[in-house]
């Protein structure tokens, strides 16, 4: 599973002879320590001309104790009342300095020409950004831009655009570093704690060019940032090997308890990973007629309900469709897709999902982008992003949330045994230039699992180092 | 014990400061501080005479030097009853020195004292490296030739080494210069700021010796009659083609708006009222507060330099004054950019507010009254001089004046601070 051609590249001699062939150099990327600052560096904050996000940006940054940087003016005063008390920015006297987070307040941005504000920010900045990098862009979500006429109509012309910046930038930063855009519902500042923790911070590693939405949940509780799970029951399919494990893993370091599901041929397997951090185990079919209902009365039964549900079990086989017979179409699909959806209805009919519940799906960028050989595949996929969309309105009025990741190329044993020249395409061709690991996943649905993400509902995010293909 | 009573400063005399390596360079700490302590025995009258204490430090000291304030007095014309005594806060030296004398005529412990202070960069104490040094301990200690013998073979070619002093932080490895260019950075001072706080410092000094305001604060030494650093020609075009020194090639900060190594020495005359009546001298000021502070900076939680930002609000709460109660303002150039940072701080409320727990910012001084007759970007820096050269000039500045009030704030290594309130 190890990327032999990153290795060569960032040794001694790869470093003198890559730049001199142009050759491809995908860096390695800094990802989550235990213990480690949210931001290990400075972070420069910007804001776009009568943004309002500048106080609820502050008191992260306060709060994590982040080393802030501003401009003189409003958006300085703003940040000391909340607690920051940031050092000045300006090109004419910054130096030699670099930064390890640019974070920009777009909200203020109300019209096509306001958006040289970005330039005006981003451009001088563009090459002070440290390796594994994180740039965030905060908007409002444009269909809830509000005002009246002509004026609401040119804000979300604007706020809409935002979105082709951060993809673009996240395209040519370079060395490691990820940009983002966090559209924040015009009532909802106070709910964007979790997610630009998790977007400024290693744990984010693989994620790059993509939209986060975030609501008002009316919801925001006090929480331990170390263990944010704590006490929490979290159910994770297919948990034996690969992406489960490490989602079982990660889940179980944020303090939760992980009971973890797998089918009976890989019961050994799913033991071993359950005792390693402390969880139980299931064997179970999930396609199975009556799994659903077994396993919401064992969850009951057992563990009083569940908060925490990741539908990360799936399977691929892969034909092109003239050769595809229909019970290898059916059985993705049952596994992929169906067994996801039946298990949410019935452990939401029977309330097995305890308030404050985050159900998680595991969608893949070839639901997003299609895949050839996999019309069975990526229609189940699809399919899950259209569950989470599907079901978002419903388990909101619960006080429940519903998301999808959507990994692109993951180092596992699944795309080891993909052909060289084919695993070579998907490694590189994204912006970070390397396939993600499976804990990039696994961060990514703790950072939705988390009491603090009662805002985030409906997204899909893609864990997929920003690769070129998909939208 | 009596209740205190007020300090006069009734004068001060220094040598001119020299660039390092330059005209002081065969002179040590000891030949300076003798030179502007005769020169203040001559202009005070104070041959024989026994006085309280004498208090002066030097911050790179050879260790011989270990009593250099008493050998001072032993070689000078005071009674050899004066007792001396040898003080150190790096380039806080000086004006810490000022506070010792006073604090002890305010208690009434002593009724006059000179404090002072020289510091010479072109005889450094050059020590041993620590390998050769333990093997000559040995051969010192060895009782019999043959032993010594037997030791001295012991030293290997690879054991000598000499330890030079380096201006560095010990706990960050990073010069003064490196540490103010990040202050510098993160408060936004531009570099034709710094410039132009240059210019008015060579320019202001210059002015002060044309009209003879230096004439009994300055004895000529070695044939230099005005400070050798001084350049009254100095201007925004010649500093603006200066190369950056601190803070990389896109830095702010040059060998022109920082100050350069230098050698120099200087006193300062304090007594109590009593005392200066009987001995028919006018004080020039009183020194009626002085305030120690510091901060944290190793782990960047603040500028090295940054200690006056904390001491001058807290000298000024205990005084009942606002930052702008005062006619002079002086404030050590360490750097122009330590300056302008510390000016900028205290006009910041965020920082006021953050880092000082005010409400308020304290607010922008006067700037025409800041260094009014030069500072230390002018007339240089050796380190433990600069506290005794600012002192008796801010004093007869407030005699010239006739009444007013006067600001002393000086920064030094280890993230420390000495600020003072001079008044008349």
């Amino acid at each position: 599973m190890s990327d032999r051609y990153q290795q060569f590249v960032n040794s001694f001699l790869g470093k003198q002879i890559a730049p001199r062939v142009g050759l491809p150099q995908p860096p390695f990327l800094k990802r989550h320590r235990p213990g480690a600052p949210v931001v290990d560096g400075p972070v420069l904050l910007g804001q776009a001309d009568g943004g309002r996000l500048g106080p609820a940006v502050s008191r992260v940054l306060a709060v994590i104790g982040a080393e802030t940087w501003t401009a003189e003016g409003p958006l300085r005063d703003g940040a000391a009342e909340a607690g920051l008390s940031p050092k000045i920015w300006s090109g004419a006297t910054g130096g030699d300095q670099r930064f390890q987070a640019l974070v920009f307040d777009a909200t203020g941005i109300s019209s096509a020409a306001e958006l040289a504000q970005l330039h005006a920010f981003f451009q001088p900045v563009a090459r002070r950004v440290r390796p594994s990098g994180r740039v965030v862009v905060l908007g409002t979500t444009p269909e809830l831009v509000p005002g009246t006429g002509a004026a609401k109509a040119s804000a979300r012309v604007a706020q809409r655009a935002l979105e082709g910046f951060t993809r673009s930038l996240g395209k040519e930063i370079g060395k490691g570093s990820t940009v983002q855009l966090v559209y924040v519902a015009p009532d909802a500042d106070d709910q964007i704690e979790s997610t630009l923790r998790f977007l400024l911070s290693p744990k984010s590693a693989f994620v790059s060019g993509q939209v986060v939405r975030i609501s008002q949940s009316g919801r925001k509780p006090d929480l331990n940032w170390t263990e944010p799970l704590k006490g929490k029951v979290a159910l994770v399919t297919g948990a034996s090997r690969g992406i489960g494990e490490a989602i079982a893993e990660t889940l179980a370091r944020d303090g939760a308890h992980v009971v973890g599901l797998d089918i009976e041929p890989l019961a050994d397997d799913l033991k071993k990973v359950t005792d390693r951090i402390g969880g139980s185990a299931i064997t179970f079919d999930v396609t199975a007629q009556d799994a659903p209902a077994e396993l919401a009365a064992k969850l009951k039964a057992d563990h009083g309900g569940v908060d925490i549900v990741v539908h990360n079990a799936g399977i691929t086989r892969d034909k092109l469709l003239a050769n595809m017979k229909p019970e290898v179409w059916a059985q993705v699909i049952a596994v992929n897709l169906e067994a996801p959806e039946r298990i949410t209805r019935e452990l939401l009919k029977q309330k097995a999902i305890n308030p404050e519940g985050r159900i998680i799906g595991v969608a893949s960028i070839a639901g997003v982008a299609g895949n050839r050989g996999q019309t069975n595949y990526g229609t189940s996929k699809a399919g899950v992003i259209g569950f989470v969309d599907a079901f978002a309105a419903e388990v909101a009025k619960q006080q429940l949330t519903i998301n999808a990741v959507a990994p692109g190329f993951i180092e596992t044993k699944m795309t080891a045994a993909i052909p060289l020249t084919i695993r070579e395409a998907g490694r590189r061709m994204s912006s970070l230039g390397q396939g993600g690991l499976p804990i990039d996943v696994a961060e990514t649905i703790a950072w939705y699992a988390s009491p603090g993400s009662a805002g985030v509902n409906g997204n899909t995010v893609r864990v997929c180092g920003q690769s070129l293909i998909g939208a | 014990m009596t209740s205190p009573r007020r300090v006069a400063i009734l004068g001060g005399n220094r040598i001119p400061f020299a660039r390092s390596n330059a005209q002081y360079s065969s002179v040590s700490n000891s030949d300076m501080l003798a030179a502007a302590l005769d020169g203040l025995i001559e202009r005070y009258g104070l041959e024989g005479q026994h006085l309280g204490e004498f208090a002066a430090g030097a911050v790179v000291k050879l260790a011989r030097d270990i009593n250099l304030t008493r050998e001072v007095v032993l070689g000078s014309k005071l009674a050899p009853s004066t007792a001396a005594v040898d003080i150190g806060q790096a380039c806080g030296t000086g004006l810490q020195a000022v506070n010792y004398i006073g604090n002890k005529i305010a208690l009434g412990q002593i009724d006059v004292g000179i404090a002072g202070g020289a510091d010479t960069t072109s005889d450094p104490p050059i020590a041993l490296g620590d390998k050769l040094r333990a093997k000559l301990v040995k051969v010192n200690n060895a009782r019999s030739n043959a032993d010594r013998v037997k030791a001295l073979l012991a030293i290997r070619p690879t054991d000598i080494s000499l330890d030079f002093p380096v201006n560095a932080e010990p706990r960050t490895g990073k010069s003064m210069g490196a540490h103010q260019a990040i202050t510098a950075k993160e408060w936004g001072i531009t570099r034709e700021a710094q410039d132009e706080l240059t210019v008015a410092s060579h320019h202001n000094l210059a002015a002060a010796y044309d009209r003879g305001f230096m004439d009994d604060l300055i004895t000529p030494y070695l044939g230099l009659e005005r400070d050798g650093n001084l350049r009254a020609d100095s201007s925004l075009e010649k500093l603006a083609k200066l190369k950056p020194v601190f803070g990389g090639p896109q830095g702010t900060m040059t060998a022109g708006n920082s100050t350069p190594l230098s050698d120099g020495a200087s006193t300062v005359l304090l007594a109590s009222e009593e005392w200066a009546k009987e001995h028919g001298h006018e004080p020039l000021a009183y020194l009626v507060d002085v305030q120690t502070s510091a901060v944290g900076y190793v782990g960047g939680e603040e500028g090295l330099l940054m200690a006056p930002a904390y001491a001058v609000p807290a000298l000024l709460d205990r005084n009942g004054l606002k930052l702008q109660d005062f006619d002079f303002y002086e404030i050590h150039e360490a750097f122009a950019a330590q300056v302008l940072s510390t000016l900028k701080a205290w006009e910041d409320p965020t920082f006021c507010k953050q880092k000082l727990g005010r409400d308020e910012p304290l607010g922008s001084i006067d700037r025409s009254k800041l260094n009014v007759n030069g500072g230390s970007l002018a007339a240089a820096h050796p380190f433990a001089a600069t506290g005794g050269r600012i002192v008796p000039a801010l004093a007869k500045a407030l005699k010239e004046k006739g009444s007013g009030r006067g600001l002393i704030s000086i920064c030094a290594a280890g993230g420390q601070g000495v600020v003072a309130i001079v008044e008349r």
